[in-house]
């Protein structure tokens, strides 16, 4: 299974909680905005916990195949 | 030269809302400065922007490694246990913090807010028929975030007063003058209180904090009981006490700037960047805490930090780096871009900043709609902040109209 991790910049505050608990795919760019290192991705939890600790929900995870959305929820 | 003796810190007691002018020379001078805290043994201080943002985000910086050795460097005689979520690295942080995150987003938070109008709207109409003078704090900056989180977590709020002194004592610094037994009791007493509170849900099931903290526990096996507990104390006392304070500073700043207060009367649109630009100015802090032990060699500012080493990194002092903002020690409520660190950064930023900046700006834009002729109701220099408290705040806010 793939997953796909698309991340919403427009509403981004860089609050920096996914870079700080999912450093190997996320990362603050220098205008402090998240920055997706890998968007195809093999399943792993750290990265539909990081959506889901997003404040503004900007990080959404998906299943690539299927389109479902596996987090936030 | 790194060997020369730590300097005592914090650099002096908190003098009102000013930031003590230290802060700025080791921000120029090295960036980074050897201190020694009331309790623990010595630190690094980083007062950077750069340097301070970088702590709080990379995970080369461990919150679990400064804790439960009894050496954590403090303000105050005990520091978190190891299982509290302010004492944790990912993933464990992660497990706790993804228990309550849900119940604060912005998207959340958002649809919170007619009902805290309305809790605003009661106090003022409590505080109009009282009549002028009162004081703000318990009429008004207490009140208001008590029953916000009183009621999102679901305890009584006829509780407030006794959660509220042993808050008092527990976050007291030496100078309020509690010997460590008052400190560690008024500490253990939330504790009992929020494990006795979450028993009763137990029993009692509703969709409430403390029905999602249970549920998490007792179905889902996502943390442990003691977990639990500090995590609905974490909860109650910052959602409790933080926000009451900034809204009593934040009263304060605007009634001592009135041509600020004067802008948000003509523009009450400019209320959310002020609440930002008030959040970056206002060191809310008697002194940084909660340090980071580098896990190996980190150059900051202009010092090797050595794996092992503890640093602070300091919010208020970054909040005021030049380099980052244009004339940092001007209240400025249009600026363009804010970057600040009030509501700090990283895996540790607070949790319910969403929720302190709505009440923050409803409690603000209220307040200022309803008493056109808000006014201090004693000279400024007359307002008493309080002392021996990790927070600053004034103790009394006399505020007529």
């Amino acid at each position: 299974m793939v997953w796909k991790i698309e991340a919403d910049r427009q509403s981004c505050l860089g609050t920096g909680m996914c870079a700080g608990s999912a450093p190997d795919y996320f990362e603050l760019d220098n205008t402090g905005k998240v920055r997706v290192i890998k968007d195809d991705i093999e399943p792993d939890e750290a990265v539909t916990d990081a959506a889901s600790l997003c404040p503004v929900e900007a990080i959404r995870v998906r299943e690539a195949a299927s389109g479902k959305t596996l987090a936030p929820l | 030269m790194v060997s020369e003796e730590p300097r005592s810190y914090p650099f002096s007691e908190p003098d009102r809302l000013n930031l003590d002018p230290a802060y700025a020379e080791v921000r120029e001078a090295q960036g980074l400065v050897r201190v020694k805290l009331p309790f623990g043994r010595p630190a690094w201080l980083a007062t950077r922007y750069e340097d301070v943002r970088l702590v709080l985000g990379d995970p080369r910086f461990s919150r679990a490694q400064a804790v439960g050795k009894g050496d954590e460097p403090s303000l105050i005689p005990f520091g978190p246990g190891p299982d509290t979520i302010v004492a944790m690295d990912p993933p464990e942080h992660t497990r706790l913090r993804r228990v309550v995150a849900k119940a604060f987003t912005m998207r959340r938070i958002d649809s919170l807010r007619p009902w805290v109008q309305k809790i605003v709207d009661d106090l003022l109409d409590e505080m109009e028929k009282h009549g002028s003078p009162i004081d703000l704090v318990e009429s008004f900056a207490r009140p208001q975030p008590g029953m916000t989180i009183f009621e999102l977590m679901g305890i009584p709020y006829e509780d407030r007063p006794k959660v509220q002194k042993w808050t008092d004592i527990a976050l007291s610094t030496l100078s309020a003058g509690y010997t460590r037994d008052e400190v560690l009791e008024a500490a253990a007493s939330i504790r009992a209180y929020l494990a006795d509170q979450l028993e009763i849900r137990r029993n009692d099931p509703k969709d409430d904090l403390l029905g999602v903290l249970v549920s998490a526990r007792d179905e889902q096996d996502r943390l442990t009981e003691q977990e639990m507990v500090n995590l609905g104390v974490a909860v109650v006392v910052t959602g409790n006490e933080t926000t009451a304070d900034q809204i009593t500073n934040f009263t304060y700043l605007l009634l001592t700037h009135p041509q600020h207060m004067q802008e948000l009367r003509d523009n009450p649109g400019l209320v959310p960047q002020a609440v930002e630009e008030m959040l970056r100015y206002t060191p809310l802090l008697a002194g940084t805490s909660f340090p980071r032990v580098a896990t190996e060699d980190v150059v900051l500012g202009e010092v090797l930090v050595r794996a092992g080493d503890a640093v602070l990194p300091s919010m208020m002092s970054a909040n005021r780096d030049g380099s980052v903002f244009a004339n940092p020690d001007v209240l400025d409520f249009h600026r363009e871009d804010n970057p600040h660190l009030g509501t700090g950064h990283g895996v540790h930023r607070c949790l319910g900043a969403q929720l302190a900046k709505m009440e923050l700006e409803i409690a603000l834009s209220s307040l200022l709609k309803r008493f056109p002729q808000l006014r201090l109701a004693t000279a400024p220099e007359e307002v008493t902040f309080r002392k021996g408290t990790l927070q600053r705040a004034p103790q009394e806010l006399l505020i007529a109209w």
